[in-house]
């Protein structure tokens, strides 16, 4: 860990809220992409000349397409109540981090261009031109928001700044101002597969070594196929599961869930990615060709089922648009979907996650396991912020709540809860999340997961609590980096089926 | 006639015109926009019956504002109660015979009006107690709770001041309502109040007041949460599948 060019907050007893500190966060500024990245995915690769008219222009088209949008800069009173809802402002104090003034950036320049108060009475309704200094604001506070919609739980009229700092990032990407971090990677997964840009051949190769690696462990021959025609699932996850730090070691849980339940399953080279980055730009056409992979991938494999690994907002993609976006789910009636649906097995929910996927197989008794195996961990659960306020799991509304913790308590013995108002629907960001993973906004990462970081501190003092499992990739490497920037050890984090995988009772198949 | 009674007459048949149909076409603005992804904040109903109940908490409770804070609830739950139990009274003034439930709140309505000024009191406090809620306040922020304060404030004062004719008042009222109108008492408070009263109903559409449909037509509110059960895409997305 370098050291940081910045203060890093101290973790508190009682978490306070901070006083507002003008423009605290205003030299933070996510690196701007280049025009190659800008190209390849369909945005013009530098500041177009007429850029006013046009980012004027595309909000207009916006607000014609998106109904979120125009209710939400409509409805919004001032009063507050999500001043103190976002960890960025929580661990900044940067007043354009609160949810509200956040959603003015954007408001204030659609009140002067869309409404009569604007138009007539710009003071009187704080109403501004769109110069480059605010133009500026925007791509400096947009790619300071993480789109975790904590403020929408809070808004009396459910207003989601994420709504608001899509569209924002959308209209900025329009006129050839993009972040290079998640253009980039939206490039990658179009052009290659999945965001890491790992081509097929490299994937088999990091397959088969964990195939060696887990048989050299536990002396059982556990498959991870690879584009494996006839398959009865299409497991979908997160990249970063195949070569990163914890996250690999969840996809070798899944891998063993697989074999110790005889389920067969396959992983596809096209669709080797479950995370979907088009999310964070707001941008509906990129968001769709990126799902439109899973669908191709299982349309040529013949799967029964799709199945997507641990990953927040990739399971935010795949629970709530992917039905939308690419006809995978059910209760179609038009050809597009109704082909890939008839595919499916109507027996199981499309997508499913891997939680309920485990779970079920735990509660029916499919799969053993050996509690005791996790017992030198005491372990809490982070709820990932597009799992929880953004899809569901199971059948009854907060199913995303119950599931994974019931699957943590099914092989582990240990498990303490952090206080109740920093999980479930009120969980925090993890502060690295919306296209925000990215070193030049560590100072960023380090502060945003300060609430999350003081809920853990007190479950750690007073629980002992030494493992926080998540189920998000974004998360997992979000807390390896920043936990020790706050004295915990990077190896406290990890994933629900790295749990699994430490207490899964294995026997040879044929 | 005096030009009073014409000049008032004029004035509330324009705000009105201008309320309902600015409001009417807000509306029809906010349905006929699609919302091309389910985006329910999550727990969500599963169902319409569900959503509606959501809705209902939203509308009669303030069910995110509470698990928000506390202090803002209070205030404001006391200003909107209050508010509607004084609306609730007036009522008597648009119609002959008036309704039980008209009859019965009026000492309620009465009292409500302290309510409503407490609660718009405690609301304003905020805007300059707290430095968060300072920073985003803004001059119509401001303006909008003294035009609210001052329609209350001058309201109670034809109750425990200065009492208006109000048999007159009613006749203007019924009068404008049916397009035969009667003479405008010429009371200073009651043209005060009548004035900000109209001046509020011009501004519904083009202000914040918009909050009130805007919560029916939020769609992390009024969307069931059955992406997965059902197929949903709207017009414009659609037309991308036909590529």
């Amino acid at each position: 860990m370098a050291a940081p060019k910045f203060e890093i907050p101290t973790l508190k007893e009682v978490s306070e809220v901070p006083r507002v500190q003008e423009g605290a966060m205003a030299h933070v500024q996510s690196f701007v992409a280049a025009a190659p990245i800008q190209q390849a995915i369909g945005f013009p690769g530098e500041l177009v000349e007429n850029w006013e008219q046009k980012a004027i222009e595309k909000m207009g088209d916006l607000l014609g397409k998106y109904r979120s949008f125009k209710v939400y800069l409509d409805a919004c009173v001032h009063c507050g109540a999500c001043t103190d809802k976002c960890h960025y402002f929580l661990g900044t104090g940067d007043p354009n981090n609160m949810p509200v003034a956040r959603q003015e950036l954007v408001r204030k320049v659609y009140r002067r261009h869309f409404t009569f108060a604007g138009k007539y009475f710009p003071k009187l309704v704080g109403a501004v031109d769109l110069t480059k200094d605010v133009l500026d604001k925007w791509y400096t506070y947009y790619n300071q928001c993480s789109e975790c919609r904590r403020c929408s739980v809070f808004c009396p009229y459910g207003i989601d700044t994420a709504e608001i700092t899509m569209a924002a990032k959308e209209i900025l990407d329009s006129i050839g101002y993009g972040q290079k971090y998640t253009n980039e990677i939206v490039g990658k997964v179009q052009r290659i597969g999945n965001n890491l840009g790992l081509p097929g051949p490299a994937l088999e190769d990091t397959l088969e070594g964990l195939e060696e690696d887990i048989e050299a462990d536990t002396g059982v021959k556990v498959r991870l196929p690879l584009d494996q025609k006839g398959a009865e699932v299409l497991l979908v996850t997160p990249s970063a599961d195949f070569f990163s730090e914890p996250h690999v070691e969840s996809l070798i849980g899944y891998a063993k869930v697989f074999h110790a339940a005889g389920v067969s399953w396959t992983l596809s080279s096209h669709a080797s990615e479950a995370g979907n980055f088009g999310l964070f730009i707001g941008n509906y056409e990129t968001m769709r060709n990126i799902a439109l992979r899973i669908r191709e991938a299982a349309l040529e494999l013949g799967v029964k089922r799709i199945i997507v690994g641990e990953c927040g907002h990739a399971w935010r993609v795949a629970y709530s648009f992917w039905n939308t976006l690419a006809g995978i789910g059910a209760g179609a009636n038009d050809p597009f979907a109704v082909e890939l649906q008839q595919q499916l097995d109507p027996r199981y929910p499309a997508p499913q996650h891997i939680c309920e996927f485990t779970y079920d197989l735990l509660k029916r008794g499919v799969i053993k396991v050996d509690k005791s195996a996790n017992d030198h961990r005491v372990i809490t659960y982070h709820d990932s912020c597009n799992v929880a306020r953004a899809s569901r799991m199971g059948d009854m509304p907060g199913g995303q709540f119950v599931i994974p913790r019931e699957v943590i308590k099914m092989v582990a013995n240990n498990f303490q809860d952090m206080e109740a108002d920093t999980i479930h629907e009120s969980t925090f960001c993890c502060g690295g999340g919306g296209g925000l993973l990215t070193d030049d906004l560590m100072e960023l990462r380090v502060k945003g997961a300060l609430p999350r970081m003081e809920a853990l501190k007190r479950v750690v003092d007073g629980q002992q609590v030494n493992f926080m499992a998540t189920i998000c990739a974004i998360c997992k490497a979000q807390f390896s980096k920043v936990l020790p920037y706050y004295g915990f050890d990077m190896g406290m984090v990890g994933g629900v089926h790295q749990l699994v995988s430490t207490a899964i009772q294995l026997e040879q198949k044929e | 006639m005096s030009t009073l009674t014409i000049l008032f007459a004029c004035m509330f048949y324009a705000a009105t015109a201008i309320m309902v149909l600015g409001l009417g076409y807000k509306i029809y603005d906010y349905a006929r926009t699609p919302a091309p992804l389910k985006i329910p904040t999550t727990p969500a109903p599963t169902t319409t019956t569900g959503v509606a109940f959501r809705l209902f908490r939203e509308v009669v409770f303030f069910e995110s504002l509470f698990k928000a804070t506390k202090w803002t609830w209070i205030f404001g739950y006391v200003f909107h109660g209050a508010l509607a139990l004084v609306l609730l009274r007036h009522v008597r003034y648009f119609q002959e015979p008036i309704w039980t439930i008209v009859a019965l709140v009026q000492p309620f309505g009465l009292y409500a009006a302290f309510g409503m000024v407490i609660g718009l009191g405690g609301l304003w406090a905020r805007r300059f107690l707290v430095d968060r809620v300072r920073y985003i306040s803004t001059l119509s922020d401001h303006l909008m709770l003294a035009l609210l304060l001052a329609i209350g404030l001058s309201g109670m004062g034809m109750k425990f001041v200065a009492h208006t004719d109000i048999v007159s008042v009613k006749n203007f009222m019924q009068g404008l309502m049916t397009f035969n109108i009667q003479p405008m008492p010429e009371d200073p408070i009651l043209l005060v109040h009548l004035t900000l009263v109209a001046c509020l109903m011009t501004i519904f559409p083009i202000s914040k007041l918009l909050h009130i449909p805007g919560l029916f037509f939020s769609p992390s509110r009024n969307q069931a949460d059955n992406p997965r059960e059902h197929r949903y895409v709207s017009a414009w997305a659609a037309k991308l599948e036909q590529k």
